[in-house]
């Protein structure tokens, strides 16, 4: 037997042997991922699994599912989506120096990227320094946006569509929080890389931020050579909810090259507020989030790139069954609605004086089943109305999904 | 035994739901709401080409990469032509420089179009000291492909430029030179080396290659091999779109189909069609027109309703904004065809924007600013029934 037999052989049978004898090295460490402290936590309060003494511990989650949605009568059939996994290393370097990161492959790795890895140094429990590929905390919804904690396969479209999801970007900064009793209060500030001229020049025809997910030369060289700061505050009671109000903003566009000026400085500014609740009695969970967009757009450049931009997004989701169902124990049923509303351009026609559109509207109810708090399948059904920018009758558009997502 | 009656359940009824999944979607609009749509009975190769030329049309966005501008007026097709309907005065066109026939003499100063807008760090178009300018709304896409097949014989044989009949109406044709890359038909009549033209308000583009060089290049600042001068500065570049995207959009504007007239038996509108004819309007706004040959089946050798004779007429001081093209005098607009005049509004924004450049707000306002030739045919108007207004203007919306 040749030496290229051999080794795979004996690696085959070390990897077996441990796999058959050291399963206890294996720690899941579960978090119940439909209660956690505040927004700002959700980066680690994930479930990980730790093996043996290994300074690493791994987790991740995946997102598929089916749909068949129609627009005015035209439907583009059964359509089944790998939407994404995501991958987690976390790693406590030392007892105040932690190291996390999340790799994503959307849509069947067509997209991969390193979404957040950052080193955390703990100064004091109110000042934390975080620095490397961070997550930008505007709204909640980008800080708190892994699949398995929502009840809807799509995520907020003004979440997505509007403000860009899972926005990260190389940077430093501090956070850091206060406990009293039932209260808490965090707060995080950082600058970093950020837009570009693609936000006012690209192929969705508007003013699109998430155009700006697309420039991966962002992580090595900013367009503006500004820093874009984003900062949030929030505050919880563990009886009545959490308040987050978040800004980010800065100059976005490549103003200068060479030291050759192109164009003025143009700033983006971006304000959100969210909000989250649990219902007393009904468990009731309402969580909500409204962002408002300000570009500097050139006076002569085209009102189709709007200059002011504002949606969000209502969950409503009521627990109606929490019991033994099929074997799993704390299995819960749920029913859920979602409410949306976006209008990517917010103003008035030069003209003529009229209002121009480019909005859209949406309600999706939604059914959902939780044989654990990591696990969910869930069907939603859409039904969303929207506008061109000159206002002509809405597009209509309803239809299925049915998905999965889970913890792994 | 509980739990997999349980699983059952959920599991035929997730069939259920895939299988009637359809129905919980919007239906479709019928064909006479929507001017979008090909022309029936192409076959699978030119279906593929319509789609392509669709995608082209009103998908592709230009942006800065593309070759936008860096002076525009629109960044797509799309844009002006929302359904492929009429524009909006948010993409109305303006253009300058040409008083008769004799030509455009701001040319070197950036006519005939001005593009009034600009990528950041550039500025935009200004209309020179001197030059008179019109504006032009954007017209409906549909059915282009049949007005660009009728003969030039059948549009001479309405023309009437001495008022031979002494009806009123001189319509004259847009004679007007054409860009080398144009092939006319060997039927097309000539006359001082100048083409009978009808696309555009002033009729003075010759046909669909034509106005869509013209459009990627003067409303968008794209470059082709047709229009290969950049609108900016005025030298020669690369093509910014491939000749098979223009070709496919010619094509697609070629097979989009004529709109469908509605409420055809609607005792009302039947009325205002006859109301339409007594008092003159038909005079112009030909109803009935047919096509010569086409290699596509479905447009060759057909019978459609405009209701344009693909003229030039006088219509009066009113709407003389001193500016032409072609041969056409300033007064002079070609007869807008009035085929998909009833679902204007559902790419308009929810109203009307009429005549050339958008100035009427309503059908009736449109009626009342006509003049010059159409002046009997005004006054014709003004003078009937509130019934037969009615009649009339529901005959009109069901165009």
């Amino acid at each position: 037997m040749s030496i290229r037999y051999i080794l795979p052989f004996i690696m085959c049978t070390y990897i077996t042997a441990h796999a058959q004898i050291d399963e206890s090295l294996l720690k899941t460490i579960p978090k119940d991922t439909v209660k956690q402290a505040m927004n700002m936590d959700a980066i680690y309060n994930r479930p990980f699994v730790s093996v043996g003494k290994l300074p690493v511990s791994v987790g991740g989650y995946m997102e598929a599912n089916w749909q068949h949605l129609g627009t005015d009568g035209i439907s583009e059939g059964h359509q089944f989506q790998f939407r994404r996994m995501t991958l987690f290393v976390a790693s406590t370097i030392s007892k105040r120096i932690k190291f996390l990161s999340e790799i994503e492959f959307e849509d069947g790795a067509k997209e991969i990227a390193i979404e957040f890895a950052a080193l955390d140094v703990e100064l004091h429990p109110l000042l934390n320094l975080r620095g490397g590929m961070i997550m930008n905390p505007i709204g909640a919804f980008n800080q708190n946006h892994d699949g398995p904690k929502w009840e809807f396969t799509d995520r907020p479209i003004a979440m997505t569509q509007m403000l860009p999801a899972t926005w990260s970007n190389a940077g430093f900064g501090l956070y850091g929080k206060y406990y009293n009793k039932d209260w808490m209060f965090g707060y995080e500030a950082y600058l970093s890389g950020g837009f570009d001229n693609s936000i006012i020049n690209n192929e969705e025809n508007k003013t699109f931020l998430p155009a700006a997910k697309n420039n991966s030369e962002r992580f090595e060289e900013s367009a503006s050579g500004e820093p874009l700061f984003t900062g949030k505050v929030a505050l919880r009671n563990n009886k009545i909810g959490e308040l987050g109000l978040s800004y980010m903003g800065g100059v976005y566009n490549k103003y200068q090259d060479d030291g050759i000026r192109l164009d003025e400085k143009r700033s983006v500014n971006i304000w959100a507020i969210d909000f989250n609740t649990t219902l007393p009695v009904l468990n009731t969970f309402i969580t909500t989030e409204w962002a408002w967009i300000k570009v500097n757009v050139p006076e002569t450049y085209s009102q189709q790139y709007g200059n002011k931009q504002q949606g969000g997004f209502m969950d409503i989701v009521q627990p109606i069954l929490k019991r033994n169902i099929l074997g799993w124990k704390k299995a819960t049923l749920n029913i859920a609605c979602r409410l949306e509303y976006v209008d990517w351009n917010v103003g008035k026609f030069k003209e003529t004086g009229g209002n121009i559109a480019e909005d859209l509207w949406s309600i999706m109810p939604a059914i959902s089943f939780r044989p654990t708090s990591e696990t969910v399948l869930r069907l939603n059904y859409r039904y969303q109305k929207q506008k061109d920018l000159l206002g002509n009758p809405p597009s209509v558009t309803s239809g299925l999904s049915f998905g999965i997502s889970t913890y792994f | 035994m509980k739990n997999f009656y349980i699983a059952f359940i959920i599991i035929i009824t997730g069939i259920i739901l895939i299988q009637a999944c359809s129905k919980l979607e919007p239906a479709a609009l019928a064909d006479d709401q929507l001017l979008d749509g090909p022309v029936d009975g192409l076959n699978y190769e030119q279906n593929g080409r319509f789609l392509a030329g669709d995608n082209a049309f009103n998908n592709e966005i230009f942006t800065v990469e593309k070759g936008v501008g860096p002076i525009f007026v629109a960044t797509s097709c799309g844009s002006c032509h929302a359904g492929d309907g009429k524009g909006h005065p948010f993409t109305t066109l303006t253009r300058f420089g040409q008083v008769d026939e004799t030509g455009n003499h701001f040319l070197d100063k950036g006519g005939p179009q001005l593009q009034n807008r600009a990528i950041p760090g550039y500025l935009p178009e200004t209309i020179p000291a001197g030059a008179t300018f019109s504006k032009f709304t954007p017209p409906g896409n549909t059915g282009l492909g049949f007005l660009e097949l009728v003969s030039d014989q059948d549009i001479l044989a309405m023309a009437d430029p001495d008022d031979v009949n002494g009806d009123g109406i001189s319509g004259v044709p847009n004679w007007n030179t054409i860009p080398a890359y144009i092939n006319p038909s060997v039927n097309a009549v000539t006359q001082n080396g100048k083409y009978i033209c009808r696309f555009g308000r002033k009729g003075s583009i010759f046909n669909l290659l034509q106005q869509t060089a013209n459009a990627y290049n003067q409303d968008i600042g794209i470059t082709s091999v047709f229009a290969i001068t950049d609108v900016y500065d005025h030298q020669e570049t690369d093509p910014e779109v491939s000749t098979q995207t223009v070709n496919n959009v010619v094509f697609y504007l070629q097979t989009l189909k004529a709109p469908i007239q509605r409420n055809q038996q609607d005792p009302a509108s039947i009325n205002g069609g006859t109301v339409f004819t007594q008092i003159g309007c038909e005079s112009c706004h030909k109803q009935t027109l047919k096509t010569g040959y086409s290699p596509v089946q479905s447009l060759s050798y057909k019978e459609f309703h405009p209701y344009t004779d693909l003229l030039l007429h006088d219509m009066g001081s009113g709407l003389d904004d001193g500016y032409t093209e072609g041969s056409a005098k300033t007064h002079e607009w070609r007869t807008a065809p009035l085929w998909g005049l009833g679902l204007s509004p559902k790419s308009q924004g929810g109203g009307y924007f009429l005549l050339h450049d958008g100035r009427a707000t309503s059908i009736e306002q449109a009626v009342e600013m006509h003049g010059g030739e159409a002046t009997e045919a005004r006054r014709n108007y003004s003078s009937l029934s509130p019934a037969d207004k009615d009649a009339l203007l529901k005959f009109l919306k069901s165009l």
